[in-house]
């Protein structure tokens, strides 16, 4: 067992975990982050993305042990209380998600996207929400939705 | 986007682009998948499975995965082979349907790769995993059949105690059913002939949410969760298969990530952890991972499909023969042998053809069973039937959209019963082509395409045509019947008025993301005149909906949301006698409207009495008339008495590469008709994500077996799901003709982008290539697929494609494309 500790959501976490666990079995597991999910195994899906210092990572792809002494901010952490951040808004008020178990992966890349560039055109968003699948949506109100994000001009987290 | 303004609804709720209820918590992370569940003493399950096709368990060694650490059992097939039973197949399609008896866990022989042989049950899912390494298993290969063709040859048994690959051979003749005339006399005195044999590649659903399972022995009831489509009739085929009382389980689906069919089944999974659960006493958990969803839950499609459409000289078609071989897999699951059959009464599609025979001829092989995948039937006939109507087009030089015309039913010929015995209520396909046309810019891009074809334009255009319908609201009860299905097809619903004014509405659907809660929410907001926001939708628990049929085949709305309507609308009768003795007036001297009676002709002005507040007086019960019921609640079962048809007319232009195979999408668009529509934001959603399913079986899809039956497509590395790279936005719209069947006039939206997309897409590609002397490309339609036609086919080269590309020097000029995707 490896001790780690790290800043989930706000809250600092120290645990001892088994070298091989993976970020998200850690989140979910250990810390009852059931808001991130697993979609697949070989990290195409991205549904289990979450925030590792700033950065969209999936959380299948890294080692609990590699997060140690990191700040990790899941889509429990992304609202501000009751306030939603821009991305999720954007996602409810464009019907961008409906079985939605892929909508906490797509707001975590949507919100790094917008950060890394505010004002994307459709081409920017479909390529850069390449890693995320949905399987409802065709992604058409997904890339609405990142779009009308931009548009509301607050793409980033909430403080 | 929708380019028209939906209809201005008043203060009605139906109509309106809601936002849904169901979004707040999948936002926020505040779900409860059923891998989300954790459990005292809860225990996790590994499935071993087997890595051969066809095999004999000669030796199965548990001992050393038993000692592993953390592992309470191992169980085996011999373990439980009197306690399993055999999973259900609810739909024998002949009487003399043969089947092998399908249990959970494979006992002495496999029949597919991904069979189960044994389950490893631990402290936690990662000592299961490492112990399930350490169960020995001996196995002698028997030899297998993983081909179509070569299994309905009969050579190689799949189950060899069957005697034969054939299950069952289902026939529609409409001679026989007095509903036409004879095929064989319309293809002898045929002007045309077209006979063409199409492949319908094997698919895999892959909802996003793998499955899962838990079951909870500990209370008075085995209580289990799963992330399925279908919790009542798990309920009950559970029942039925373990010899269980029925009221002793209760199932619960709760967030269900998408299912698509794949989801609507009941499979050796829950039955084994429903098994261990009893075994150990204590609540046990199953979690597939992706791969193993890929290989073991139940996959779609995987024909091979014969036509003969028979014409006149002029265009008009005079027949339709149809035989299909449809892959079974290895067994029957729950509607395995039933989907193929769906198709039997679509192939004639909109059009008004003289005569029709249909033959199914359903097969297993050693592969991965199929069974329900979004469409069912419907999209294999629609891709046929639409290809087909493209061949003619092309035999005659003719515009394929004119060709269609001429065979469709026009709008004034509604009601319009089908060769294949169905009666279409409404339809207007003349209005959808037209505005479809026009979205399009039909004429304009058939000019550039005879430009780029004249210039010989080495990126040459190609439009493709699919006009559609389909059958929803699956299913009048005695139609199933008549067709062997083992249940019914009507739904149920409560409606439950609580003393503070706020109501309950209960209903058997089971939603995956259809958004139920809200588009029900929208249907009794204005029935009973109650806000939006005062209405709770509860579902997905046999506890708290006791009776329902659940969620598949375009149902939910037409058929869950009629039984609603019904509910709702014996509420309102139910407190009609207890207004007319608040209000002192007589029963029919009332209206209702707006969540209130009032008296007639009693002016302007008057209060009357709203049916909230009669919810509260029902509840102190204090003066009540007497021998009246103190309740308001009301239930209803309803059973349609047809099913409902949309249509549409879908448009898409395709750019080919000729001297890649690249294909890329310029433009979609699809003018659908589902009736009158309660929620646009849902419809149009669930057209976008259907239109997407039904493109991707067209150019990206496909399970892909090897020689020894071993799934090659075993990821999603491998298994190629489109990505918002590979796609574009659509252009959508809709025509309304309401549907005759139900109160709403609606028909049913789940299926129809999936339904008609694929055959629009490939008919785009082959319409670019034509002029190459391409004339087919089995789907999916991959870059590599598409290059070998061009270079394969008889064809003229073109100036500049003839010119030499390749220069020995050039860099990464033998870069493959990436299998199955386009970017």
């Amino acid at each position: 067992m490896t001790k780690i500790s790290m800043t989930v959501d706000g809250v600092n976490y120290q645990d001892e975990v088994e070298p091989r666990t993976l970020l998200v079995h850690y989140l979910r597991e250990q810390l009852g982050k059931t808001g991130t999910v697993v979609g697949c195994d070989t990290s195409n899906c991205g549904a289990c993305t979450v925030h590792l210092d700033g950065r969209s990572v999936k959380s299948c792809n890294v080692l609990a042990v590699q997060a140690d002494g990191g700040e990790v901010t899941t889509i429990e952490g992304v609202a501000d209380g009751e306030t939603l951040s821009p991305v999720q808004e954007a996602f409810r008020d464009c019907h961008a998600l409906q079985c939605g178990y892929c909508t906490p992966g797509m707001i975590m890349q949507a919100t790094d996207l917008l950060r890394e560039n505010p004002s994307p055109d459709e081409d920017y968003v479909r390529q850069h929400m390449e890693g995320n699948l949905c399987r409802c949506t065709g992604y058409h109100n997904i890339v609405r939705a990142v779009l009308q994000a931009a548009d509301a001009g607050t793409g980033g987290e909430q403080a | 986007m929708t380019i028209t303004e939906e209809p201005q609804t008043g203060n009605r709720e139906v109509g309106r682009d809601r936002r849904r209820k169901e979004d707040q918590r999948l936002i926020t992370g505040r779900t409860r998948w059923t891998d989300n569940m954790q459990l005292p003493g809860m225990l996790h399950l590994t499935m071993v499975r087997s890595p051969f096709a066809h095999a004999r368990i000669t030796n199965l060694d548990t001992t050393e995965a038993k000692a592993a650490p953390g592992v309470i059992a191992v169980l085996t097939g011999a373990d439980v082979t009197d306690l399993q039973g055999s999973l259900p197949n609810a739909w024998p399609v002949t009487p003399e349907q043969k089947a092998p008896p399908h249990p959970a866990i494979a006992v002495d022989r496999v029949a597919f790769s991904g069979e189960i042989v044994a389950v490893v049950i631990a402290r936690s899912a990662a000592a299961g995993r490492d112990a399930a390494e350490l169960v020995d298993v001996d196995y002698e290969e028997l030899d297998a059949v993983t081909d179509l063709k070569a299994a309905a040859a009969d050579e190689v048994l799949a189950h060899p105690d069957l005697g034969t690959n054939e299950s069952a051979l289902w026939v529609f003749d409409s001679v026989e059913a007095g509903t036409g005339e004879d095929v064989e006399a319309a293809i002898r005195d045929a002007d045309v002939l077209v006979e063409r044999e199409f492949r319908q590649q094997r698919l895999i659903p892959s909802f996003m949410e793998p499955r899962s399972v838990v079951v909870d022995p500990t209370g008075e009831q085995f209580v289990l969760w799963s992330s399925t489509q279908v919790p009542h009739i798990l309920r009950l085929m559970l029942a039925l298969t373990l010899g269980v009382s029925e009221s002793k389980i209760r199932v619960i689906a709760p967030d269900v990530g998408g299912g698509f069919g794949g989801k609507l089944q009941v499979t050796p999974e829950e039955v084994i952890t429903f098994l261990a659960a009893r075994h150990t006493g204590k609540p046990c958990k199953w979690n597939e991972t992706r791969s193993e969803s890929l290989l073991s839950a139940h996959h779609g499609r995987d024909q091979w499909q014969k036509l003969t459409l028979a014409a006149r000289a002029d265009g008009t078609v005079t027949g339709l023969k149809v035989h299909l071989t449809a892959n079974m897999g290895a067994y029957l699951g729950l509607v395995t042998s039933g989907v193929p059959i769906l198709g039997a009464f679509m192939f004639n599609a909109i059009y008004k053809f003289p005569a029709y025979r249909f033959e199914c001829q359903n097969v297993f092989t050693n592969m991965t069973w199929t069974d329900a995948y979004r469409g069912a039937g419907r999209p294999e006939a629609t891709f046929a039937i639409e290809r087909m109507m493209d061949e003619l087009a092309t035999e005659l030089g003719r515009d394929p959209l004119e060709v269609r015309e001429q065979n469709w039913i026009k709008h004034e010929e509604f009601p319009f019963t089908t060769v294949a015995g169905l009666e279409y209520d409404s339809g207007n396909y003349e209005a959808a082509t037209a505005r479809a046309k026009e979205l399009f810019g039909y004429a304009e891009l058939r000019a550039e395409q005879a430009r780029r074809r004249e210039s010989g334009d080495r990126v040459q255009l190609g439009i493709g045509v699919s006009t559609f319908t389909e059958m929803c609201g699956l299913a009048p009860s005695r139609v199933l019947g008549a067709l062997s299905y083992g249940a019914g097809g009507w739904e149920h619903a409560s409606v439950r008025m609580l003393p503070s004014g706020k109501v309950e509405v209960i209903t058997g659907s089971s939603a995956h993301g259809q958004g139920h809660e809200t588009a029900w929410s929208q249907i009794v907001a204005d029935e009973l005149g109650v806000p939006f926001e005062d209405i709770e939708v509860l579902h997905g628990d046999t506890q708290i909906s006791h009776k329902g049929l659940d969620t598949y085949g375009s149902r939910s709305l037409v058929v869950g949301g009629q039984a609603v309507i019904a509910a709702s609308r014996k509420v309102v009768e139910k407190a009609r006698p207890l207004a007319a003795h608040a209000l002192e007036a007589h029963e029919d001297d009332l209206e209702f409207s707006a969540g209130r009676f009032t008296v007639k002709g009693a002016g302007e002005g008057q209060e009357g009495v709203a049916l909230t507040d009669l919810a509260l007086r029902v509840f102190a019960a204090h003066d009540l008339p007497d021998g009246t019921e103190p309740g308001l609640d009301a239930d209803a079962t309803y059973d349609p008495v047809n099913f409902s048809y949309p249509h549409g007319t879908h448009l898409c232009a395709m750019e080919i590469d000729t001297e890649t195979g690249e294909s890329t999408m310029r433009s979609y668009v699809c003018v659908d008709d589902v009736g009158h529509v309660v929620n646009p934001l849902i419809v149009d959603g669930q057209i976008h994500g259907g239109l997407v399913q039904g493109i991707a079986q067209a150019l990206w899809e496909e399970a892909v077996y090897d020689d020894q039956g071993t799934l090659i497509t075993g990821s999603f590395v491998d298994y190629t799901l489109p990505t918002s790279a590979d796609t574009i936005s659509f252009v959508t719209d809709r025509t309304v003709t309401p549907s005759t069947t139900n109160d709403l006039g609606a028909k049913g939206v789940g299926e129809a982008g999936t339904i008609a997309s694929t055959p629009a897409v490939v008919n785009a590609v082959l319409d670019a290539l034509r002029p190459l002397g391409v004339t087919d490309i089995v789907m999916p339609c991959t870059p590599e697929r598409v290059w070998n036609a061009i270079q394969g086919a008889a064809h003229q080269p073109l100036t500049e494609s003839a010119a030499p590309h390749f220069e020995e020097s050039a860099p990464n000029q033998d870069t493959p494309e990436t299998e199955g995707g386009t970017l």
